[in-house]
């Protein structure tokens, strides 16, 4: 008798892990849907949102973790300090909690560069203020050199759900708008461009930032939030997918909306990538009630970091799961999850 | 953005549908033969905007596709050796060989790397010269050029752990099969932009003569596509049978003569088999002369024992364009991207995958 029971994921088919189970696609959701969810399974986990919801003495906590293993550590506007910073209270933002404490693992490997660890350091100290929270708690470990690839950063967080808020797929109805708070793949296409070795006549500065202040400005002006979501691994096909497949819902959104940089667009024809797929910071999806997308992105326009924000489509209650969008030239194609990576293509 | 926002404007797209619409006064089926054609029309939804009566058939035009399983296990095979680095372009790395693929191989330690041109993997032969490099080098008309140079400065500077895995394919030979077969329903074809941008287009010229069907060369953005498809219905309607430059803004009709001098510097044509299809005669290049050293296959004795296909898999008749990926019991079932039977599912350019990516919703209603 076998000591373990059976692996829930088909051996056959993947006996390894592939580099694709962390991409954030199908093969991310097969890893969570088969392995994970079944074996933790609890109510707290069960919405497999951002974080989770902890009812405690009358209050509502959030609570959430994100490990980052970004390469290379530093890129134009940002690096791994301050992603690892923003990530994390961004994922409490969107449960629409205000982010108060991170913890901060670090796990090193022999020989990395003590004036990089320091500029991280202070990377971090600096976005902690920025995005009003603080670190209380860490660890560090070091590994063989070779075992590691610099610096991995593991941090979670907690913060407390805004008076009023409910934020889940469960609450999506056909009808609700979807707004974008800015605009798409600028993280994204800054890290590949660098790894990549393109020299751009035009910069891409990753735009991490923390995003909880735009949320609040949304819940002060009373906007009904139902759900909301940061674009990160996957980008925008990821995000809309799970949600319209947890919400039982279909989405349209129209290509024309979507704002893409010039320098993003560029980019993404050099190396054959598509703007949906590319990860984002600094960036959320807001799904509010029917009549106030409009509204709402003009709130969102107020403020610094959403200044191209914009309404980009609409919960319908035909062909639920499935995203479609309406192309620039009034066509329709389907949005689908990226299978793996995404493979720079051939020609 | 200039230079392509032009070529995706609504209001022309519209106006440009509806001239077809006006011009086609019977039924065309009408083959574009590259993948990056097939491609871009489900992923604008040009397919769904075409009147009914114009019937567009995918052609073979996926390089990754008709990389014979051979090939590909030789690739997994030669990646899997420690003192070997593999780079390919990304594409390659998850077509499925006899039982695994090369991310794979990745997964189990193998050294394989995504590089976007084979200069990318002389240098890394440079830097590693206790390895030896070994770059997948496929493609058509298009990836030809750099390919050649990869060899041409790895022949000229000693770069002697450099090697290369050749699957070239050359596209005219592919429309002469397709419209000589006795089966062919093709009445018109879209030629590859970026293949004619090198190998310019007076050999479609002969193809169009001795089989009187019109050939235009078009270009991958929508309002490309459609010009196209306009200028070749407009032929039909009127029984022409000429080779048109709709890429005229990347296309000459003699294409790129230095980039054609490197290739045939190094490369000689051969008979080629093409996955899914069979052999097709002078359809392939392979390196020759003092070229001929860096041909991975010789150099490191790669074997090729003949290698079974899978047996559900539709991809030979996709690939020819007999039937729709849709048409196939395992697509979207048992072959997906995760988990693909056949090239045609992984490839940016494979005709499975555009219909998986773009066009599930109709022919799987959730």
């Amino acid at each position: 008798m076998s000591l373990f029971p059976d692996c829930p994921l088909p051996l056959d088919e993947y006996p390894r892990v592939l580099l694709a189970h962390g991409g954030g696609g199908r093969l991310t959701q097969s890893l969570i849907d088969k392995m994970l969810l079944p074996s933790f399974d609890n109510p707290f986990l069960a919405p497999l949102h951002d974080g989770a919801i902890l009812p405690l003495d009358g209050q509502r906590l959030a609570f959430s973790t994100d490990s980052y293993v970004v390469q290379p550590p530093f890129f134009p506007g940002g690096d791994i300090g301050r992603l690892a910073v923003f990530g994390t209270a961004n994922d409490l933002a969107m449960c629409g909690a205000r982010p108060l404490f991170l913890s901060c693992a670090l796990i090193l490997e022999e020989g990395l560069r003590m004036e990089n660890l320091w500029r991280i350091i202070v990377s971090m100290k600096e976005a902690a203020q920025e995005a009003g929270v603080q670190i209380v708690t860490g660890d560090s470990k070091v590994v063989q050199r070779g075992k590691g690839d610099g610096v991995f950063i593991n941090t979670s967080g907690i913060g407390t759900v805004l008076p009023g808020v409910e934020v889940g797929p469960q609450r999506v109805r056909p009808g609700d708008e979807i707004v974008l708070s800015g605009p798409l793949g600028v993280h994204g296409i800054a890290v590949m461009a660098l790894r990549e070795g393109l020299s751009l006549d035009a910069d891409v500065k990753s735009d991490s930032a923390p995003v909880f202040p735009m949320v609040r400005a949304l819940v002060e002006e009373g906007i009904e939030i139902h759900m909301l979501r940061d674009p990160t691994r996957g980008g925008l096909s990821a995000a809309l997918n799970e949600t319209a497949n947890k919400s039982s819902v279909g989405m349209v959104i129209e290509e024309e909306r979507l704002p893409v940089s010039p320098e993003v667009q560029g980019v993404c024809e050099i190396l054959g990538l598509d703007p949906l797929y590319v990860a984002n910071e600094g960036n959320f999806i807001a799904i509010v009630k029917e009549g106030w997308g409009e509204r709402a992105a003009e709130l969102l326009r107020r403020h610094p970091l959403g200044r191209e924000a914009v309404a980009i489509g609409r919960a319908v209650p035909e062909h639920p799961g499935t995203v479609i969008m309406s192309t620039r030239i009034r066509g329709e194609r389907v949005v689908d999850v990226m299978s793996g990576e995404q493979l720079p293509r051939i020609c | 953005m200039r230079y392509l926002d032009e070529y995706r404007d609504g209001a022309a797209a519209q106006k440009m549908l509806r001239l077809i619409a006006r011009t086609a006064t019977r039924p065309w089926t009408v083959m574009e033969v590259c993948g990056s054609h097939t491609h871009a029309l489900l992923k604008y939804g040009i397919d769904r905007l075409l009147p009914d009566s114009l019937t567009l058939i995918h052609g073979p035009g996926c390089p990754v596709c008709v990389t014979p399983v051979e090939i590909i296990n030789q690739a997994i095979a030669v990646a899997a050796r420690p003192d070997v680095i593999f780079a390919s372009y990304g594409d390659m790395l998850r077509v499925p060989g006899s039982g695994k693929d090369l991310l794979s191989v990745r997964a189990e330690g193998g050294d394989v790397r995504i590089v976007y041109s084979p200069l990318d993997a002389l240098k890394l032969a440079r830097q590693n010269p206790d390895r030896k490099l070994v770059f997948f080098a496929i493609g058509f008309e298009t990836t030809a050029p750099a390919n050649a140079m990869a060899v041409f400065l790895a022949e000229r500077d000693g770069v002697d752990n450099f090697f290369m895995l050749t699957s070239h394919v050359l596209i005219p030979p592919a429309i002469e099969a397709i419209a000589s077969s006795p089966d062919n329903r093709v009445q018109g074809f879209l030629a590859p932009g970026h293949v004619c941008t090198i190998a310019g287009y007076t050999q479609y010229e002969a193809l169009a003569a001795k089989h009187r069907i019109p050939i235009v060369v078009t270009g991958f953005e929508p309002l490309d596509l459609l010009q196209g498809i306009y200028m070749l219905v407009k032929q039909l309607e009127t029984g022409g049978h000429e080779v048109e430059n709709q890429y005229a803004r990347s296309v000459k009709r003699e294409g790129n003569p230095q980039a054609q001098a490197l290739i045939e510097k190094v490369f000689e044509v051969i008979d080629h088999k093409w996955r899914g299809i069979g052999v097709i005669p002078a359809s392939g290049l392979r390196l020759k002369g003092p070229y001929a050293r860096f041909d991975a296959a010789k150099a490191l004795a790669l074997e090729s024992p003949p290698s079974e296909e899978e047996t559900v898999c539709i991809a030979g008749l996709v690939l020819q364009g007999v039937k729709r990926p849709v048409d196939c019991p395992a697509f979207g079932a048992a072959c997906t991207p995760e988990h693909a039977l056949g090239a045609p599912m992984v490839s940016s350019e494979g005709a499975c995958a555009a219909y998986y990516l773009y066009a599930r919703r109709e022919e799987t209603p959730a």
